[in-house]
Order: C-alpha cells, then sequence, then structure tokens
C-alpha cells in the first residue's frame, strides 16, 4: 500500500480516552470477563495480547457494542457507551474476516457508513474517495469483494471503518488472514496510518511480535483478566507473573525454596545450588525463579555472578548464537551461547556451572 | 469486591420490535393453524349434542365395519407404496452412486420429474395406459391373452403413488450413499469383506438413516393423500371417508374428526420412527477429499442389463406424463392402445372458459409463497439471531404444520370459521383467502428451512460491520442480511409456490364456488366426467409446464446471483 501522505482529505478529529472500569460479563454460568480495568491515552496504539480464549476479543466486541457486559463501565472521550446500541458509537472496527459485504461493489462497501449518516451524496463521494485513496485502492473501486486479494480486502475494511472518521479504531487480528509476508508489510503500514490519523486503535492479537513491533503498549490477558499493562520492553524486563514471562518470549523457570531472612536471604534449587536474593527484590509467595536464556553463562562466571550446577542435555547449532539445553536439578533451562569461529562446543552429557547474576534473575508467582 | 457490588447490574434489554414481530407470527399460527387442529382433536374427543369428553368415536370407528376396513386399507396402501417405491429407487440410487454409469445425471433430474405434478393427476393417464382396457393390458391380451390388474382397486393407488413418490426414497438414499466416505468401505475390505457381505454389513447400515427417512415420508404422504384414491374411485380409504362423511353426513358428523385425529396420529409416529433411525447416526460422517464411495466399472454384460432395467424405469416413471399429453391431444381414446386421432381443441377451450382456474392458481399459490417467506424469513431472524423468549415456539409450532395433513387443516378450517360470518352473510370458511392461508401453513415447515439455511449462508460479521459503521438492527436487515438472502428466499418461495400450486386436499375441503377455483380443483372436476377427461389433461399438462418452469427460472436467477457475489464453489 502507498499510503498518500498529503492527503487530509479526511479530518482527524481530536483522539479520545478510553477508560474502562470494572467491567464483568458471563456468558450464562461462564465468568468470561472478571473485574476488567484499564486506561488507554488518546492518540495510543494499544494492544490486547493472550492465548486464544483469554478474553481479548470478547473485551474488543463488548466496545463495538455486540456483547453486552453485567457490569462496569466504558467511557470513550467522556462518555459512557455502554447503553448505547453498536449503531449510535462511532466506533470503527476491523472484522476478523474483514466482513465485506458481498453485494457491493467496493465503493459501496465504503459508502455505507457514510449514508446510514445520511451525509450529503457529495460528501459521501469525496470521503469515499479519500478513503480509498488513503489505502491506495482508489482504481479498484467498482470491483466486487470476491474479486479482491486477501491484502486488497483487508484495506477496504479499513477503508470502510476510517471513512465514518470514527472515535475509536478497533482491530480484530487484522493480519491472520495474510501470508507471513504480508503481515509484516501491512503491520507497518497499519502503524503509519495510524500516526497519521491520531485515532486512538486498540489491536487484538495473539501474537506477541505483532504486538511488540505495532503497539505503544500492551494489555496481556488470560483466563478472562489483564495480567499486566505495559510496553513491550517493559513487559520483557519485568513481567508480572509467571504467565507473562512466559508468554513473551522464552523463560527459564526453576523450582525452589527461599531460606534465611532480611538481607541474607537466598534461593535454594534442589540439586543444583542456591542463589542470593538481592536486597529489595520482592518474592511473592511459592515464587520461582525465572531467567532469559541470553542472561546465563555456561563454563563462565562473569563477576557478581554466581554459579549452579548442571548436566548438557541437548544442544541446537542456530548459526549467531548455541542454544544449550541444561539439566539443572529436576528443570531443564535453555541458555543462549553467542557463537564464536574456532570455539569447541559443549558436549551432551557434559557437567558444566550455569553462571547467573542474581540481578537478571527474578522470582515470580503464578 | 465490595467495589463491585455498588455497581448496578445491566440487564439485556428486549428490543419492542422483536416482541412485536413475535406477537404476530404466533397469532397467525395460533388462528390458522393450533386452533383449527385442536378444534379437529377436540371435536373428535367429544360427544355429539352434549359435548362431554368422550372416547366412545373412536370405540364407534373401530366397531363399524367400513371403518375398519378403510383403516387397514391406507395402512396396506401405505406400506405397499413404500415398498414398490423402493424397488423403482434402489436400483436406480445403487446404480448411480456405485457404478460408473454413463446417464446419472439424467436419472437424478428425471427423478424429480412426478414431484412437479400431483399424483391424482397422472391417475386418469395410467386408466388409459394400464387400466382394464388400457393401451398394455390391450397388447397383453392380444399376444398373449393375459390382462394384469394394475389398477385394480387398491391396486391402482399403489401403482400410481409409488412411481409419484420414489423420488423421495431416491433422493435420500443417494445423499446417504454418496455421503458414506470411501474410507469406510476400504476399511472393510483391508479387513477382508467383499461383494455382496461388504454391502450388507457395512454400505447397506450406513445407508440406512437415510432410507427411512426417505421411506417415512413416502408412508405419510400416501396415507394423507385425497385426491388420488378418489379419482381411481377408490372409497374405503381413511383420507377419502373424512372427506366423504364432512362433505355428505356434515359438519357435525364425529367421524371425520376420528379420522382426522387417526391421520395426525400416524404422520407423527411416521415422523417419530424415522427421527428414532436418524438419532445418533449422522452418518454423513467425515473427511471430505476422500469422497463418495469408490465406483466400479461395469461389464458388457452387466451394462446391457443395467440401461435395461434403468431405460424401463425411466419410461415407466414418465408414463403418466406420457400418458396425459397424449390424453390432452386426442379427439377419443377408448379401447385402443393409443387416441384415434388428435387435436388441439382442448387447449383451446382450457384457455378460452377455464383460464380462470390458471388466473386463480397463480394468485393463490403466489400469495402462500409469500406469506411463508415473510413468516419463515422472520422465524429464520428471530431464532438465529436474537434472545427473544418464546422463539423456539414458534418454530416447533410452524414445524408442527408437518404432521397435520390437508384433509385435516381443511375440516378444521371448516369447523373453526364456519360460524363466523361476513356482513353479507358468507361464512368466512368458504372465503378463498381461507385456501391461500391453508396452502401457506401446509408449505410453512419447507419455506421455514429454506430460509434457516439462506440465513445461516449470512455471516454475522457482516451484520455486526454494518450496525458498527451506524446502522440500526432495520437498516442492517434491509440492506445487507435481505440482499444476501434473496437466493435462499426465492428458493423459499418456489418450493412454497409449485406445490401449493398442485396442492389439492385441503383445497377441496374449503372451494365452495367454481370461480373461486384453482388448477387441482379444476382438473379435478373435470376429470370425474369422461367428457372433461381432454380439457383436464390439457390442464394438467399446463400446471406441470408453469411449475416446471418455476422451477427453472428460480434456479437459473440463484445460480446467477451466486455467481455474482463470487460465492460459488
Amino acid at each position: 500500500m502507498t499510503v498518500n501522505i498529503n492527503s487530509t482529505a479526511l479530518a482527524a478529529s481530536p483522539a479520545k480516552a478510553i477508560s474502562i472500569s470494572d467491567v464483568n460479563l458471563y456468558y450464562g454460568a461462564l465468568h468470561v470477563l472478571k473485574d476488567i480495568n484499564l486506561e488507554i491515552q488518546p492518540g495510543e496504539f494499544f494492544a490486547f495480547l493472550g492465548p486464544s480464549g483469554c478474553g481479548k476479543t470478547t473485551l474488543l466486541r463488548l466496545i463495538a457494542g455486540f456483547n453486552e457486559a453485567r457490569q462496569g463501565k466504558v467511557v470513550i472521550g467522556g462518555q459512557d457507551v455502554l447503553d448505547m446500541p453498536p449503531w449510535k458509537r462511532d466506533i470503527g472496527m476491523v472484522f476478523q474476516s474483514y466482513a465485506l459485504w458481498p453485494h457491493m461493489t467496493v465503493a459501496a462497501n465504503v459508502a455505507f457508513g457514510l449514508e446510514e449518516r445520511r451525509l450529503p451524496r457529495a460528501e459521501v463521494e469525496r470521503r469515499v474517495q479519500a478513503a480509498l485513496e488513503l489505502v491506495g485502492l482508489k482504481h479498484l473501486a467498482d470491483r466486487r469483494p470476491s474479486q479482491l486479494s486477501g491484502g486488497q480486502q483487508q484495506r477496504v475494511a479499513l477503508a470502510r471503518t476510517i471513512a465514518i472518521e470514527p472515535k475509536v479504531l478497533l482491530l480484530d487480528e487484522p493480519l491472520s488472514n495474510l501470508d507471513a509476508k504480508m503481515r509484516v508489510e501491512v503491520r507497518r503500514e497499519l502503524r503509519d496510518l495510524q500516526q497519521r490519523l491520531k485515532l486512538t486503535t486498540i489491536f487484538v492479537t495473539h501474537d506477541q511480535e505483532e504486538a511488540n513491533t505495532v503497539c505503544d503498549r500492551i494489555a496481556v490477558f488470560n483466563e478472562g483478566r489483564i495480567q499486566q499493562v505495559g510496553t513491550p520492553m517493559g513487559l520483557y524486563e519485568k513481567p508480572a507473573n509467571l504467565f507473562v514471562a512466559n508468554f513473551l518470549g522464552t523463560a527459564n523457570i526453576l523450582d525452589g525454596t527461599v531460606s534465611g531472612s532480611g538481607a541474607q536471604r537466598s534461593f535454594e534449587v534442589k540439586g543444583a545450588g542456591s542463589i542470593p536474593i538481592p536486597e529489595g527484590a520482592s518474592v511473592p509467595a511459592g515464587a520461582k525463579l525465572v531467567f532469559r536464556p541470553q542472561y546465563a553463562t555456561l563454563g563462565t562466571l562473569e563477576p557478581g555472578a554466581v554459579a549452579l550446577t548442571g548436566t548438557i542435555a541437548h544442544r541446537e547449532f542456530l548459526g549467531a548464537t548455541v542454544r544449550y539445553g541444561v539439566q539443572v536439578g529436576t528443570a531443564t533451562v535453555l541458555i543462549d551461547a553467542p557463537f564464536h569461529s574456532g570455539e569447541t562446543l559443549l558436549e551432551t552429557g557434559a557437567t558444566t556451572t550455569l553462571g547467573l547474576k542474581p540481578s537478571s534473575a527474578l522470582w515470580l508467582s503464578e | 469486591m465490595a467495589l463491585v457490588q455498588s455497581i448496578p447490574i445491566r440487564r439485556v434489554s428486549a428490543k419492542p420490535g422483536q416482541i412485536f414481530a413475535i406477537a404476530l407470527i404466533a397469532l397467525f399460527l395460533a388462528i390458522f393453524l393450533i386452533i383449527p387442529a385442536g378444534t379437529v382433536i377436540y371435536t373428535a374427543f367429544t360427544e355429539k349434542g352434549t359435548g362431554a369428553l368422550t372416547i366412545v368415536n373412536f370405540v364407534d370407528f373401530f366397531n363399524t365395519d367400513l371403518f375398519r376396513r378403510s383403516f387397514f386399507n391406507s395402512v396396506y396402501v401405505s406400506g405397499m407404496s413404500v415398498v414398490w417405491a423402493t424397488a423403482i429407487a434402489l436400483p436406480l440410487a445403487v446404480l448411480t452412486t456405485r457404478f460408473d454409469f454413463r446417464g446419472s445425471l439424467i436419472i437424478q433430474t428425471l427423478g424429480f420429474v412426478p414431484l412437479i405434478m400431483p399424483p391424482f393427476v397422472g391417475a386418469v393417464a395410467m386408466q388409459l395406459l394400464f387400466g382394464r382396457n388400457g393401451t398394455v393390458n390391450l397388447i397383453l391380451n392380444d399376444w398373449f391373452g393375459i390382462r394384469i390388474p394394475f389398477m385394480e382397486g387398491l391396486n391402482g393407488v399403489i401403482f400410481v403413488q409409488s412411481l409419484h413418490y420414489f423420488p423421495f426414497i431416491l433422493i435420500n438414499l443417494s445423499t446417504s450413499l454418496r455421503n458414506i466416505d470411501r474410507s469406510m468401505e476400504e476399511a472393510a475390505q483391508n479387513l477382508g469383506s467383499s461383494g455382496v457381505r461388504l454391502f450388507r454389513r457395512i454400505v447397506f447400515p450406513l445407508a440406512m438413516p437415510g432410507y427411512l427417512a426417505g421411506a417415512s415420508l413416502v408412508f405419510v404422504k400416501v396415507f394423507d393423500d385425497l385426491a388420488t384414491p378418489l379419482l381411481l374411485n377408490v372409497k374405503d380409504m381413511l383420507a377419502p371417508q373424512a372427506y366423504l362423511r364432512v362433505t355428505s353426513v356434515g359438519l357435525t358428523d364425529p367421524m371425520g374428526y376420528v379420522i382426522s385425529v387417526i391421520l395426525i396420529a400416524v404422520s407423527i409416529f411416521a415422523m417419530w420412527l424415522s427421527a428414532v433411525a436418524m438419532r445418533g447416526k449422522d452418518y454423513s460422517t467425515t473427511q471430505r477429499g476422500g469422497g463418495g464411495l469408490s465406483r466400479r466399472k461395469l461389464s458388457r454384460g452387466e451394462s446391457v442389463i443395467a440401461y435395461g432395467v434403468v431405460g424401463l424405469i425411466l419410461l415407466l416413471v414418465l408414463s403418466p406424463h406420457i400418458g396425459l399429453l397424449l390424453l390432452s391431444l386426442a379427439t377419443v381414446w377408448s379401447f385402443s392402445p393409443l387416441p384415434d386421432a388428435y387435436t388441439v381443441a382442448h387447449y383451446g377451450r382450457v384457455f378460452g372458459e377455464s383460464s380462470l382456474y390458471i388466473k386463480n392458481t397463480l394468485i393463490y399459490a403466489s400469495l402462500a409463497g409469500l406469506i411463508d417467506v415473510v413468516i419463515g424469513g422472520a422465524i429464520a431472524y428471530l431464532v438465529l439471531r436474537t434472545k427473544v423468549v418464546g422463539r423456539r415456539w414458534l418454530d416447533w409450532a410452524a414445524t408442527a404444520a408437518l404432521a397435520i395433513p390437508g384433509v385435516v387443516l381443511g375440516i378444521g378450517y371448516l369447523r373453526t370459521f364456519y360460524g363466523i360470518t361476513l356482513p353479507d352473510g358468507t361464512p368466512l370458511a368458504t372465503l378463498w383467502v381461507m385456501v391461500v392461508l391453508a396452502l401457506a401453513i401446509r408449505r410453512l415447515p419447507y419455506a421455514l428451512r429454506a430460509c434457516y439455511a439462506a440465513l445461516q449462508q449470512v455471516s454475522e460479521s457482516l451484520e455486526e460491520a454494518a450496525e458498527n459503521l451506524g446502522a440500526t438492527k432495520q437498516r442492517t436487515i434491509r440492506r445487507i442480511v435481505l440482499p444476501l438472502m434473496t437466493g435462499g428466499l426465492l428458493a423459499g418461495f418456489v418450493t412454497s409456490f409449485s406445490t401449493a400450486a398442485v396442492e389439492l386436499s385441503a383445497t377441496l375441503m374449503l372451494i365452495q364456488s367454481n370461480s373461486d377455483a384453482p388448477i387441482a380443483y379444476g382438473l379435478y372436476v373435470f376429470m370425474q366426467s369422461p367428457a372433461g377427461r381432454g380439457p383436464g389433461a390439457a390442464l394438467g399438462v399446463i400446471a406441470v409446464i408453469m411449475v416446471a418452469l418455476c422451477t427453472l427460472l428460480s434456479h437459473y436467477v440463484i445460480e446467477r446471483r451466486q455467481k455474482a457475489l463470487g460465492v460459488t464453489k
């Protein structure tokens, strides 16, 4: 898509904030959304991230008006929208399946929302042209949706939505029906478009890479609850619990017990050794030791690091790095070691020391 | 948690428009289906004169020799019709699905031909072809000195009905056979089974539910049919008895109602039986791609036999149509294998005098189709797209019409609406609108299925997208749902239209004057007298052509639409 940078035909109204408080939603007896509280800043590109069935799409559909909450508030631009029907909300949503109407041309699809708003014919025409130009599909205005490729259909769905100049934009897994190459391309374009329109946008995805690359902030969902809200980097560096640590990137998790107290606390990993817990580090009840594969060394000890003993269980050569699986106590952890030319690799079965700085370790619970 | 407590609990609001729609449909079904049917059943269980509840009417029924005989005749005719329909359908189904058989398409297409003409239309033509002095018996007598009583008494009804209704078995059986995954058969072969044993132990059981569904449908249709036995002058069967009692003895005679209750009970029993047969046996499995049973090539000898059998069956199937066409063009056709001479005078007469029948039919059937599509579409939408309380009840009530035979509905209308008179003194029951309503109610279950199918093809996200862009529910229905359902609604309309155009059972009860009569009624009147047979046959040919044209046209329109939307596979 060649985004027309000079196109200002679609007016950008001041970006709206979204404030969600105490939302609870049930399907029959099933508690699907549990105590959802969330503040999304005006103009923010925000992601709902989580595995399937975690409630992220349910919350998105609630905001659009397709689910009814039993409790709570969703305030957009200072107005509680939950008592409004979907057609009064002025919230643009791009559906996962695109939901283009097969009996209408591309132009008619884009014009639909404008016609429903009883805009004068000339204004409808102008905005349809502007929206199609924005997504680079002006030349396909008279085609039927079935004559377009997946990527083109997605752009029509987007054009149709931004043509009504919505208060906020909701994207339900917008990349999931595209092939891998298109996905990378389209997500950059989405980011580009959002930045220029300054539109508060929520992006639902189960793919952490998509969320990380496109969004300003992410809410991680699991089992109907928001687990943590933060920037992509913040979530990776400081996950709030084991689920977030595991869902974003690879995390090594070791079971153990805390001993001592005050400044003298340490974490005992059975059969492998113990690690001092830094002063002031929070250690919730039932906590486990968590670290990323690239934060540990094998064989050597960096200054300030402590040693655990382990056995090499398996080895994968990945080019720039070598990924070792190391048996530590009863668990197997993954260690990424940078590969240097001429280096001898550790063999499977060899006993080794695993060096870890307590400052790059975390103690997290479920 | 205390915080949550303080927030008011939101309630899902009921939409007034939906409640209004549901109330309107419920009222319609109550007045024109449930109350008439209920009245019939209630009357059957009340004592004549006193109105006290009793089963004495049923005791009387089974103590009367004529009624007992009628009951057993009806059961016998229906059962034998299923047997013969199976005999026709089974070879066709097996040949077209299990063998590499050229002409499969022709068989499948010709198989539907009988259905576009009501069975009684062909009955008279069949008399001339297969009757005691019909074409076939004249030839047999000439050559071999024998006559076969094809059309004598109950035989005639069985013969006509099985030729007419075998497509129900053919369609269901072929579908079942085609839905059996190839791997089922291959697994059996792999374990050492083959030939007849394979068919008996694997293929036949898997196809059984489909067969039973078709067979029970045939049984019910034959059991309820009024016009065919009447035209063949067979009076000691249940449906004709109900009709004769009500028309000759009067509306107060309990026997018509008792017979009606028995007809309803048999319908429900047959539907229950087929439901039981189908339960938990949705064998239309499976991993597609394996696709259907493997087809075997026929050897040369087998081919000759197969083509011979198929040719003979098709000739038989088409014989009512051929006979009807000949009859409509014949000057005199009696005691000779073929008509003496040919003329188009009958058509002239039909178009001259009887164009009223054609006009009435077009009006009645179109209105009935329209009512069905509107109500069917509304029920489908309420059931599939809303959560209004009571929507399931509408579905059940509309489907219950399947169990009410036309004769029974006709009797019910007479009983319920005869007492209500218009300002000018004519009873409501004899108004032509009642015929339209009866036809609409009878066809509603089929139209409803078509509407369900049509709406299920419209993805819900298409509607949500419209609402998201600012369209209200009503606007979404108008601009998105209806345009996308057009094809399916049209299919539903045509199904209702074409079957309503040739239905007679309820019509026969409700039509009081010739000027209100549709084609089916006119046909019946014509066919009563030998002089009327020619024009009657011409009217029949016109009816067949009309229905066939409508069906073809709708197929064409639907296909073009689908192509335009790019939804064809």
